[in-house]
């Protein structure tokens, strides 16, 4: 077997920045749902922002939710076509910020969706401003001097929250290197097979790196998250089966 | 609801709008609870576990309108309904559902007021209903129901041209109409087909073309400007064929009364008072807001000396729309009677006092 | 029949050099010429190359291959 990307990714050119974490965390997720066995059943949500992107350069079923509102859409489909592997997909500013709500609630009723969050500590679509998860006294286009927690809050990490909700699964992966991106790939495979044994919720946020909005090359994004970020966000399962680990 | 079609019951108008949607194959609900139209989400609540539905009772109005998003792009026919504030908030959805070409149906039960205002009947959300919907040049089918029958017969009417036209529909409906009890019969119940539309998605098999929903223009063939060319050309059919009204006595009508849903009731009970103490009184009663039916207007009898809206409301919400479809020929005059319920006796008197020309308070609009 | 182990789409590629960071044999390198983007595209070398695939992994673009494959 080569090692190439699903043959429905490769039509169109991804319009992802130079060095974003998207193209590797989605090519995860299809190569998962392709080695699994559910190509012909997925069906992928997507938020307005940077993710919606995959809808122009990959072959399959795609519905494109107001900026959001992935996880109500998501579970419209999924409530409605219970044989299908539904995906909702989105940022940490649709899932925290704006879709916070959504998220709390799809969890609290443990609705049987397999759940992808990029956190890369931005809002990148719109230019870099703050997002739930920008780092203590880190500079973007809102925070010009750097987060103030005193007047912003700390960094939020949905994990802690989490831990204490009966859902089915809870991981956090990053793509900084190929060790971890192993890793986030089995996480998402876990997520999905959660979904069609009917296990219900499985969240999985992966760090991601923005070198335009961060403002640092591909490769110094990489740096930073190894030497930052990923101690802030702690990588791992937190929840497998339904038991907090 | 074990009743057999044919077979006339009481019910009250939300009850009934519940059922006429399960009946008329809509098996995904998704709402929150907003008085006047709870009741459409208590009776879904048992109503849609019975023909193996989904009925969520979602955290607020935004996840309701969303969730019929998803299940409307999956094939599903969908319903959710809400009032006064809560119908502020559906506004978004609406947005992208017309975006996206989905078929849907909305349910707003007017109630009063602006802010909180209270949850008594009126007719206040005209505006928001028939102009607002949402940012951009969004649009729905606004229908608009008078009594518990007709709210059944448009519920079938809503997804029949929802699914023509893939665009959703809204039922104006008011805390009056939804809350009275009135003998109904129901059609039989039917069944949708979720994989009935090959736009729906099913998830993509090797080979062949993906599904995409999408509410971004520029996806479009063209670009926006391929889009817009889709959507000028969908509302203009919309407009063209989709007007429905009720005319009753506007050949030879002195004064035309316009109205819709309770308010229109009222009407023409007064279009018979009048012809009693031999004033000629005509009524075009709306069964669709938008697309507004000018086409009514041109019945209109030439010696019509003026129009009179009939609204509960503070301000003459159909004024514009009025304007327009007469031309601007015609003096127009108001009855705004708010939170309360028009009185036929009221009108006739109005009536009576435009053709003595003695009704400057209520004028509204001069040629 | 070609010896190539990785097959390389530079016109997909848009030079952050992730498969360069992280090649174990050092077997890519960048190759001072810019794709009709204007990205820099890489060169590997074959003889070093182990076809281990952590390029691959690497790449948001899905400008790489692995040949595996015998035939």
């Amino acid at each position: 077997m080569n090692l190439k990307a699903p043959e429905f990714m490769m039509n169109g050119k991804t319009s992802f920045c130079p060095g974003c974490g998207h193209g590797i965390i989605g090519r995860t997720l299809f190569e998962n749902a392709v080695e699994m066995g559910y190509e012909e059943k997925l069906i992928t949500v997507v938020d307005v922002a940077c993710c919606s992107l995959f809808m122009y350069s990959t072959d399959c079923d795609f519905v494109g939710a107001a900026h959001g509102r992935v996880l109500p859409t998501a579970i419209g489909v999924k409530r409605s076509r219970k044989d299908n592997l539904v995906v909702a997909y989105h940022g940490d500013g649709a899932a925290y910020s704006i879709g916070m709500a959504h998220t709390m609630w799809s969890a609290i009723r443990n609705e049987n969706i397999t759940v992808i969050v990029v956190n890369n500590q931005v809002f990148g679509m719109t230019g870099g401003q703050m997002a739930p998860t920008t780092l203590n006294g880190q500079k973007t286009t809102s925070t010009p001097l750097g987060r103030d927690i005193n007047l912003s809050g700390s960094p939020f990490d949905v994990t802690k929250v989490l831990k204490s909700f009966d859902i089915a699964y809870l991981a956090r992966g990053s793509v900084d290197s190929p060790a971890e991106i192993s890793k986030t790939k089995k996480y998402i495979a876990n997520g999905i097979k959660n979904q069609m044994e009917g296990k219900g919720f499985s969240l999985i946020e992966v760090l991601s790196p923005c070198p335009t909005n961060w403002n640092v090359t591909p490769l110094d994004a990489i740096k930073h998250m190894n030497e930052t970020v990923k101690n802030v966000f702690a990588l791992g399962e937190f929840i497998k089966d339904g038991v907090v680990l | 609801m074990n009743k057999k079609s044919n077979d006339s019951v009481i019910m009250k108008g939300n009850e009934a709008l519940a059922e006429a949607a399960i009946r008329a194959g809509c098996r995904f609900y998704s709402g929150y609870p907003i008085t006047p139209q709870t009741e459409v989400l208590e009776y879904l609540s048992w109503r849609m576990p019975e023909v193996g539905g989904e009925f969520i009772q979602t955290e607020d109005e935004l996840a309701g309108i969303n969730m019929i998003y998803g299940a409307s792009a999956a094939g599903e026919r969908v319903l959710t309904s809400s009032a006064g504030p809560g119908f502020s908030l559906l506004q978004e959805g609406i947005s992208y559902l017309v975006a996206a070409d989905l078929p849907a149906v909305i349910i707003d039960v007017a109630r009063l007021g602006s802010g909180l205002g209270d949850i008594f009947q009126s007719q206040s959300d005209y505006e928001l209903a028939t102009k607002g919907n949402g940012h951009g040049d969004t649009m729905v089918i606004t229908l608009t129901p008078a009594s518990v029958q007709e709210t059944v017969e448009f519920v079938y009417l809503a997804y029949e041209l929802s699914e023509k036209y893939r665009h959703p529909v809204l039922i104006l409906s008011d805390a009056a109409i939804g809350q009275m009890m009135e003998g109904v019969t129901f059609p039989e119940l039917s069944e949708h087909d979720i994989n009935k539309y090959d736009w729906s998605v099913k998830g993509r098999k090797k080979g062949s073309e993906p599904r995409k929903i999408t509410n971004v223009s520029y996806f479009c063939e063209g670009g926006y400007y391929g889009y817009e060319a889709i959507y000028a050309d969908k509302i203009k059919k919309i407009a063209e064929n989709e007007q429905r009204w009720e005319s009753i006595n506007v050949e030879d009508a002195e004064i035309v009364t316009v109205a819709y849903g309770i308010s229109s009731r009222i009407c023409k009970e007064a279009t018979e008072l009048a012809r009693e103490s031999g004033l000629k009184l005509g009524l075009i009663r709306l069964k669709t807001a938008t697309p507004f039916p000018v086409k009514a207007f041109d019945e209109i009898s030439k010696d019509c000396k003026a129009l009179l809206l009939v609204e509960m409301s503070i301000s003459a919400q159909l004024k514009s729309d009025v304007v327009v479809a007469s031309k601007g020929k015609l003096p127009i005059y108001a009855y705004l009677s708010s939170v309360d319920v028009p009185e036929s006796e009221k009108v006739v008197e109005i009536a009576n006092k435009i053709i003595l020309d003695e009704a400057k308070e209520e004028l509204v609009y001069e040629p | 029949m070609s010896n190539k182990k990785v097959l390389y789409d530079s016109s997909r590629c848009k030079g952050c050099h992730y498969c360069f960071y992280y090649c174990p044999k050092n077997a890519i390198s960048k190759s001072g010429h810019t794709n009709e983007s204007g990205y820099e595209t890489i060169v590997i070398n074959d003889d070093e190359c182990i076809a281990c695939g952590i390029c691959y992994t690497m790449c948001p673009d899905y400008a790489l291959t692995v040949i595996r494959d015998k035939n």
